[in-house]
């Protein structure tokens, strides 16, 4: 019997020794504390916060959400790879500004507003790309650490989003790309007279006006649709499975064929197009390219991957887990301000969790026993 | 019977140092062949003239009676040659089919081929059918790399390489880090290799697993080889004697 067990230990390394109930628990909090997480942050508002729980409140917490989650997309998978981008607040930055300057320009010199815009949006994420490809080629082919190079990287994009902007905001926006920032897939009037519209701005005026609620900006769409796409690509694609191999064991992957440079460029392109796209729909929403537009969302966005459960020694992550991270620090964000609680305690409450998090990452991976590897 | 790999007069030098001397070398189909000796004998150098890690500065070799000139591992591993290192190349944070099919990977294709999906479904079949030729048996199939035991992972590693058509197997080490259960499997896995004819070049410090699987045993010393007997025909005393460099059956060929 006692060598019976032994075998069966030899066989079975990770059950050489049985997992303790409180090991068990603490693994499967590891998996899910970030769902209830949020789901108490929300119950503890809706309770004692004034109007946090409304159609309103709600839609500003999406809106809040984009820039977050595009640069948390990103990043999520440069994570996953084992690298991480510091870069992206300030590609986000450059992009605004770019994608401002060009839709201003071309509408003062005659160019049709949509086409304006477009070209505008563009140079936007054109710029992204390059500060991507730049980060991606000198981590992958120089072995420079990715810390450095996206270090640097931020600070040229930052110098250059300030020069070209001429330390102002970039403003003589059109109206159209005022209202592709701020208009929304569906309208919904309160009181009597109101309802639900669909793709149709309801004729209000006046008073009246605040009685109008815009519900999925065209912003939180486009994210919406960027995520969809996200997950779809690390879960169910080569891409991601190599994405995923590479933050596992680099040296592997490469003796098996993956391409591993390629890879590393291509997903630091994908984390400075992501932030781009969230630079642009930035210039939309506020009718204006600024320089500074990621700074304050930068951290906030790593501290959502983070908070997601991406593993910072790379391998582990789900596109899910950052939108669940983004959103918890959305909703605090929201709700503390609504509990009048004074805005500089949010960054208390959000680096207690940060570190919480990465216990949490910790303690599951020195239960599994890859810590000890 | 043509020898799958011949390696003549092999010799590599770093600088000053000749880390593997002239050395001859054949293995035939569905051959085991214990590579023995000391710690710097030249075992690993040898390895990795044949794998492409390195370039032999003098000699050739031959696989399947053609001179093979091999720059890269991947060239090697286009032939044929699969090494099988101790830390196995695996992704720890992959399932076992994942890692069969890493950089390979099967996908079924949608919308005219715009949309490629990872056919999961295939690639684990595949993987099992395969495992199952081995003998091995996982527990949970969907389970990653890390949750498996050494012995385990040791399969997952030559049912990849078989899978891509290994032609010669070379292991370094196999049954290092492993309990005394695991280490028979591996043995076990060695054996079955030999049932589909594919040679083995087998490294180990343990003289046990080198006779329990191997039908001929080469030892280097220093870089050169001083035996090449048919493990029927030596002993355990014998063989640690070349190790040691009392005894040196080739030594007229010495310059």
């Amino acid at each position: 019997m006692a060598s019976q067990s032994r075998a069966e230990a030899l066989s079975h390394p990770a059950s050489r020794k049985p997992r303790s109930t409180q090991q068990q628990a603490i693994l499967a909090a590891s998996k899910v504390w970030s769902w209830i997480f949020l789901a108490a942050l929300v119950a503890y508002f809706s309770w004692n916060g004034t109007g946090f729980f409304t159609l309103r409140n709600s839609q500003n917490i999406l809106v809040a959400l984009v820039p977050i989650i595009l640069m948390g997309l990103g990043q999520t998978f440069v994570i996953i790879s084992g690298g991480i981008d510091l870069s992206v607040g300030w590609v986000m930055g450059l992009a605004s500004v770019m994608s401002a300057i060009v839709i201003r320009d071309q509408v003062n010199s005659g160019t049709n507003v949509e086409i304006a815009i477009l070209m505008g949006f563009a140079v936007g994420i054109g710029c992204g790309l390059i500060a991507g490809l730049v980060s991606g080629t000198i981590t992958a082919k120089l072995r420079v650490p990715p810390f450095i190079v996206t270090l640097g990287v931020s600070f040229v994009a930052r110098g250059i989003g300030f020069l070209k902007a001429e330390g102002n905001v970039v403003g003589g926006q059109p109206v159209e790309l005022r209202n592709l920032g701020n208009e929304s897939l569906l309208y919904f009037v309160r009181g009597d007279e109101g309802g639900l519209y669909f793709l149709k701005k309801p004729d209000v005026i006046g008073a009246q006006l605040r009685l109008l609620d815009r519900v999925f900006t065209w912003p939180v769409v486009i994210t919406f649709i960027i995520v969809l796409i996200g997950m779809f690509v690390l879960a169910k694609t080569q891409f991601g499975r190599h994405t995923y191999a590479i933050g596992g064991n680099k040296d592997a992957s490469s003796r098996a064929g993956v391409p591993v440079d390629r890879h590393i460029i291509l997903l630091y392109v994908l984390s400075a197009g992501t932030s781009a796209l969230a630079g642009v729909l930035h210039t939309a929403r506020f009718s204006g390219g600024a320089a500074d537009a990621g700074d304050p969302i930068m951290m906030m966005s790593i501290a959502a991957v983070v908070i997601g459960g991406v593993s910072l020694f790379g391998g582990e992550g789900r596109v899910i887990g950052t939108v669940i991270g983004a959103m918890i620090l959305a909703v605090l964000q929201t709700g503390l301000i609504m509990i009048n609680v004074q805005t500089f305690y949010q960054y208390i409450v959000v680096g207690i969790i940060v570190i919480m998090a990465v216990l949490m990452d910790q303690a599951r991976d020195i239960i599994i026993g890859r810590a000890e590897e | 019977m043509e020898p799958i790999l011949r390696v003549e007069n092999i010799t590599k030098r770093f600088g000053g140092l000749t880390a593997v001397n002239r050395v001859n070398l054949e293995v035939n189909p569905g051959e085991v062949v214990g590579l023995v000796g000391d710690n710097g004998a030249g075992k690993s150098t040898l390895i990795k003239m044949v794998s492409g890690v390195y370039h032999p500065s003098e000699g050739a070799i031959y696989f399947e009676g053609k001179p093979a000139v091999i720059n890269t591992p991947s060239q090697a591993r286009d032939m044929g040659i699969e090494t099988i290192y101790q830390d196995l190349a695996l992704a720890g944070n992959l399932t076992m089919s994942a890692n069969i099919f890493l950089g390979r990977e099967r996908k079924k294709k949608y919308l005219g081929g715009a949309v490629r999906i990872l056919d999961e479904k295939f690639m684990l079949q595949e993987a099992l059918k395969l495992l199952e030729t081995l003998d091995v048996h996982l527990p949970a199939p969907s389970a990653k790399i890390e949750k498996l035991s050494g012995g385990q992972r040791q399969a997952v590693a030559i049912a990849r390489a078989l899978y891509w058509n290994a032609r010669l197997m070379i292991m370094d080490e196999p049954t290092n880090n492993l309990g005394v259960i695991e280490q028979a499997k591996v043995l076990d896995l060695i054996r079955r290799l030999k049932e589909q004819h594919v040679p083995v070049i087998l490294i180990s410090h343990t003289m046990r697993d080198i006779f329990a699987v191997s039908d001929r045993i080469i030892v280097l010393h220093r870089g050169r080889k001083v035996a090449d007997k048919r493990t029927s025909e030596t002993s355990n005393e014998e063989l640690v004697q070349y190790i040691m460099g009392a005894r040196d059956d080739f030594e007229a060929a010495r310059a």
